[in-house]
């Protein structure tokens, strides 16, 4: 069996990793360009992904624990490689990054 | 035992809020103005639905939800790739 302490670590990790995500979602929703967007998401959602599958790995047998850190190690790879290439792709595509505190509509002036 | 019970009803509840921020995350995936933006979502809720895959092999115990999880995670990395490349040249090759 598995003793108290595995447990209480397991749900603080998913809940924290539950809150990182909903703070990704928010990020998503709220902030106003394209690359803040993924500069919310990405590193919000690799942590809140990582810590649920972490919860999910602590209280496990070996073989499950084994595949769930392969899928944490995918992602921490593949998630920011995925990132990289969406934010390279949207400014050659033409879209300029807001700078300083000017509302969305006054890009066309720079 | 008492923190198995616990832990089962943790992760329904967290299936179900992770379900919440797909919903969410597909309305910037229907409104976004640009096409960079719904890549963006549609990343995101690839990431979503590979946890709440794990979360149900957990709920139900089955192990080879877990191979199918990782083969979902491939699939939406290469259609994210793909999609930015194709938004960047015009074409895939």
């Amino acid at each position: 069996m598995l003793n108290t302490g595995l447990y209480i670590i397991s749900i603080l990790s998913f809940i924290v990793g539950i809150f990182f995500l909903a703070v990704a979602t928010i990020g998503l929703l709220r902030l106003p360009d394209v690359y803040n967007r993924l500069h919310a998401t990405t590193k919000c959602d690799t942590l809140g992904a990582g810590l649920v599958l972490l919860s999910l790995a602590l209280q496990s047998e070996l073989a499950v624990a084994i595949r769930l850190a392969l899928l944490i190690i995918f992602i921490v790879i593949t998630n920011p490689t995925a990132a990289h290439v969406i934010a390279r792709a949207a400014y050659s595509t033409g879209i300029t990054p807001i700078i300083g505190r000017s509302e969305p509509d006054d890009r066309s002036a720079d | 035992m008492i923190f198995e019970q616990i832990l089962d009803y943790t992760y329904t509840i967290g299936a179900i809020l992770v379900m919440l921020m797909i919903f969410f995350s597909m309305i910037r995936a229907l409104v976004g103005p640009t096409a960079p933006d719904r890549v963006v979502a549609i990343n995101i809720i690839t990431t979503y639905t590979l946890i709440i895959i794990t979360l149900i092999a957990r709920i139900y115990e089955q192990v080879y939800f877990l191979d199918i999880a990782m083969v979902y995670a491939l699939m939406g990395f290469i259609t994210t790739i793909g999609v930015a490349k194709y938004l960047q040249k015009g074409a895939l090759d």
